[in-house]
């Protein structure tokens, strides 16, 4: 009597994997990476999608995350996995997804899985990172100081405590869009995944160490895009490709 | 302090930084936002919240919780106010919740006022700022709203067309120690209150304003139902004591009674409840099943001040239910009243909603406190398939001589059986919940709670046969409050209560058998003092508050931020000319012949029923429950013409439509942009999202 057991419930099998590609924007920017998930969850069951739960005293729903933006920063370009029960049009499961989730969550893009390597397909993130009341000149002599340097170290509080890191060797590429319209100075930045991620904030705290760039207000970031890396271009690409050709 | 925003001249139109009335000020407060913790919770834009164009409006509430977001959002009372309003075409309702300290600071150097979460407009645009008040702690984080939104903090010095300030909730069944700085109080239920309200300002609008905003108060205290304490004086004996409180002009009535409403199911509410971003304590849809208590345990406010009893029928909590579940996604529904395992058909809705939502992975809490094994019974409906964790009871207090004197009557043999049969249904913990510093209590009582948490995990070890099980006992400290038999009771000072707690903790502490499967809870005595100050205080104590928070005082329900010597210091100051002290109002056992500060607002029960009733309490006698016996005449049904409004409706089955979540129904081809669709609603609460015993 006093030992249950977990419900041998039938635990619908998963017979299809949908990826989708969401955007976090405007002030829903602010909400983190658990915020979004609750969120997901509700929308998920919101739009009647046929999920797939773990077994167990307490299921959990089938649904893996690529790595998130961080809390603040704008995103074009995050990426979950969900598990359902049932074949669904991947189409339909982002117009679902999308008017079951709030304006700022949007569901932009979805596959269905063919492949298994998707969380190694995103090796570099673009960032557009705005500057606000900076001088164009300043920027770019900053941005030279950035790219000359072999090595720039920079601190972050991580869970464990401050880290100290290098912020410029991950860095693939870096530019000041010349075209930017003034008062701000829009950067261009693409950053390969490595294993402390260098996030925004420390390319703008690299930029502080080397040319004391010091912006007044706190910049905009967004994240373009997530994908492969072509280290000739320095571009990213769509880690759906290998999935839409089925 | 140097001067604050209210006190600077225009400080509402130089907040307004050069935009419309009604305008969004988010482009300001963003750039702030990177710079905060947890800026989420101030962004809006959650599911099922609603922003409408401020021009197709006749008139404006902003609503307030005064807490922290994460608190207030999942508040039922605000967010049922917030669909009745909004419900109604040429209404406007908005949310507004205290900001932290860091965003404080910031909003002070740039400038930006209060604002509401949804438009993000400014708090002194609206025509109303309507505040719920659980608990008198939130006071201060009232005052600082008022300041930051750049509303004078006194009633008296708002002579133009700043919003209307009223105080709702259960804390406003004695507004007096607030009274200085509000418009107007509202006792009992919000529904049909905010629309009466809102039904006043809409004809004094139309017609022009005449005579100004004294006339519009005029109008609301003439109701006989709004409370208005700007034509009442209270006046004082030289011993300190109140002499009388009477209105200052012969057209505004002697007594405010309370609002009740009669029919739950024509308010079926919330339809759409709100999906919060930011983390919050409860993370789950709410459905109120009954509203009222007539159990009479004579320390509980809320049991006595919502009388009487009045259920929804199961068809109703069904219906709201599934549209509140289809409407959020959320995973959880909690089925809240004071009791709610005393609902007359709640064996129906617990095996009908189980079966419902078996295989949709949907969860369903009943919070009761209630100590027998039908509890245990509902328990086990509820959690056929999910981990049974913990289950909790409320003997409220450790001794059968105390639960006498509160009217809790359970004896020890019923709570020893209660938690055999749950431990033997597989719960593997146990909570417990007391009070200390009752009324007559010895240190005895208190002991008492050690042996009988012993007894409960001895008998939980022979009904499950094993060892690891739990018991974790919390207390909370009794509070003495308005409009229940213990108002006239003396409170126990902080330092009996904490010398209490102590040889409680040593007592489960040294026992080796059992002490280690005993988990103890409890605050010190301090904050209950500050508590008993504001809930039974005069409108003297109003200047205590005003003193507390002009020295930093905010968010006194959190620990790391209530200051108990910055209380002492500052109620010293306030009190110096006026005889009395914190002592006075709090450890002081008032008689029968004080007039008690809240004495013209009438809660419906009768103030002999109330005496007597302490009386019996002191003589250790038991009242039962008027649900299943004759009436004992407490007053309310007479006075109120209302009556205990209970099932069973003869339904028992409900059918089972096809709502299973997650379905595999086709996608809905639906438009983005929830906030469109609003329900119609009609009409309106403010009860209290949890049970709530007293001094919680």
């Amino acid at each position: 009597m006093g030992n249950r057991r977990p419900p041998d419930r039938d635990v619908a099998p998963v017979v299809q994997r949908v990826r989708i590609r969401y955007a976090r924007r405007g002030r829903l920017r602010f909400s983190s990476h658990r915020d979004f998930q609750r969120a997901l969850e509700r929308g998920i069951r919101r739009a009647g999608l046929p999920i797939a739960f773990s077994a167990g005293f307490s299921p959990h729903p089938k649904i893996s995350y690529a790595n998130s933006a961080p809390t603040g920063a704008a995103s074009e370009a995050e990426y979950a996995e969900i598990g359902l029960t049932a074949a669904w049009d991947p189409e339909d499961v982002r117009a679902a997804l999308d008017s079951a989730l709030p304006p700022g969550l949007d569901v932009v893009d979805a596959v269905e899985a063919h492949t298994s390597d998707f969380a190694q397909r995103l090796e570099a993130s673009h960032w557009r990172i705005e500057l606000v009341d900076v001088e164009l000149p300043v920027a770019q002599a900053a941005r030279d100081a950035f790219w000359a340097a072999d090595r720039i170290e920079v601190q972050r509080m991580a869970k464990s405590g401050l880290r100290t890191f290098d912020a410029r060797e991950p860095v693939a590429h870096l530019q000041v869009d010349p075209a930017s319209p003034a008062p701000c100075v829009i950067l261009h930045s693409v950053v390969r995944h490595v294993t402390v991620t260098v996030r925004p904030d420390d390319v703008l705290a690299a930029l502080r160490r080397v040319a004391d760039l010091e912006p007044p207000v706190p910049p905009r970031v967004t994240r373009l895009a997530q994908g492969p890396l072509d280290e000739a271009t320095c571009t990213v690409g769509d880690p759906f490709a290998p999935d839409r050709r089925g | 302090m140097s001067a604050t925003v209210s006190e600077r001249l225009n400080a509402r139109a130089s907040l307004r930084a050069g935009r419309d009335v009604g305008a969004s000020h988010f482009d300001r407060l963003e750039p702030l936002l990177a710079r905060i913790s947890k800026p989420i919770q101030y962004v809006g834009g959650e599911v099922n919240s609603v922003v409408k164009d401020w021009e197709d409006a006749s008139v404006r509430w902003a609503l307030m919780y005064p807490d922290a977001y994460e608190v207030g959002a999942p508040n039922q009372g605000v967010q049922i106010l917030y669909e009745v309003l909004n419900g109604r075409e040429d209404v406007l309702a908005e949310r507004t919740y205290a900001v932290w300290p860091d965003l404080e600071e910031l909003m002070r150097e740039h400038g930006v006022p209060q604002f509401t979460v949804d438009g993000h407009r400014a708090v002194g645009d609206f025509d109303v700022l309507g505040l719920s008040f659980a608990t008198e702690l939130g006071y201060t984080n009232m005052l600082n709203a008022l300041d930051l939104a750049g509303i004078p903090v006194h009633a008296a010095d708002r002579v133009g067309d700043e919003p209307l300030v009223i105080a709702g909730g259960h804390a406003a069944f004695n507004p007096e120690p607030i009274a200085d700085f509000l418009d107007a109080a509202v006792l009992g239920d919000g529904e049909e209150a905010v629309l009466l309200i809102t039904g006043i300002i809409a004809e004094w609008k139309r017609q022009g304003r005449p005579g100004g905003r004294e006339e519009l108060l005029l109008r609301l205290a003439r109701t006989g139902s709004i409370y208005v304490p700007h034509f009442y004086d209270v006046q004082y004996l030289p011993d300190g004591r109140i002499q009388r409180v009477a209105p200052n002009r012969s057209d505004v009535p002697w007594r405010v009674s309370k609002h009740t409403l009669m029919d739950l199911d024509e308010w079926s509410y919330p339809k759409a409840p709100l999906v919060p971003l930011a983390e919050t304590v409860h993370e789950r849809m709410s459905v109120e099943i009954f509203r009222g208590c007539t159990r009479g345990c004579r320390f509980c406010q809320a049991g006595m001040i919502t009388r009487p009893v009045r259920e929804r029928s199961i068809t109703g909590v069904a219906e709201i239910v599934e549209g509140g579940l289809k409407a959020t996604g959320f995973e959880e529904v909690g089925l809240l009243s004071l009791s709610s395992a005393d609902h007359s058909e709640i064996a129906d809705i617990a095996r009908n909603l189980a079966d419902r939502y078996e295989d949709s992975q949907t969860s369903l809490s009943l919070p009761s406190t209630r100590v027998d094994a039908f509890n245990v019974d509902l328990a086990n409906e509820l959690s056929r398939n999910g981990r049974r964790s913990g289950l909790t009871f409320a003997p409220e207090g450790g001794s059968e001589r105390m639960r006498r004197v509160i009217n809790k009557q359970v004896t020890e043999e019923d709570l020893i059986r209660t938690v055999t049969t749950a431990y033997a249904a597989g719960w593997r913990h146990v909570k417990l919940y007391f009070m200390c510093g009752l009324p007559t209590e010895t240190d005895d009582d208190v002991l008492q709670i050690a042996s009988m948490a012993k007894e409960v995990i001895k008998a939980g070890r022979e009904a499950s046969g094993r060892r690891d099980i739990k018991c974790t006992v919390s207390i909370g400290g009794f509070v003495p409050k308005p409009h229940t038999p213990f108002q006239w009771a003396s409170q126990l000072d902080h330092e009996s209560t904490d010398a209490r707690l102590a040889k409680l903790k040593d007592a489960i502490r040294s026992d080796r058998e059992y002490g280690k499967a005993i988990g103890l809870r409890y605050h010190d005595g301090k904050p209950g003092i500050v508590e008993g100050l504001l809930s039974r205080g005069d409108r003297r104590v109003g200047r205590v508050i005003e003193h507390a928070w002009r020295a930093g005082a905010r968010f006194d329900g959190w620990s790391e931020h209530f200051s108990f010597d910055r209380w002492m210091e500052c109620a010293q100051s306030a009190l110096t000319d006026e005889g009395v002290d914190v002592d006075w109002f709090t450890t002081r056992q008032r008689d029968r012949t004080e007039v008690l500060p809240w004495e013209h607002l009438d809660s419906g029960l009768d103030s002999d029923w109330l005496w007597d009733d302490w009386q019996d309490a002191l003589e250790e006698i038991a009242v039962d429950d008027c649900r299943w016996t004759p009436c004992f005449d407490c007053g309310v049904c007479d006075q109120m013409d209302t009556h205990i409004q209970v099932g069973p409706t003869g339904v028992t089955e409900l059918p089972m439509p096809g709502i299973g979540v997650p379905s595999c129904a086709a996608p809905l081809a639906t438009t983005k942009h929830s906030e469109a669709m609003q329900s119609e609603a009609t009409r309106s609460t403010t009860t209290q999202d949890a049970p709530k015993t007293n001094g919680g």
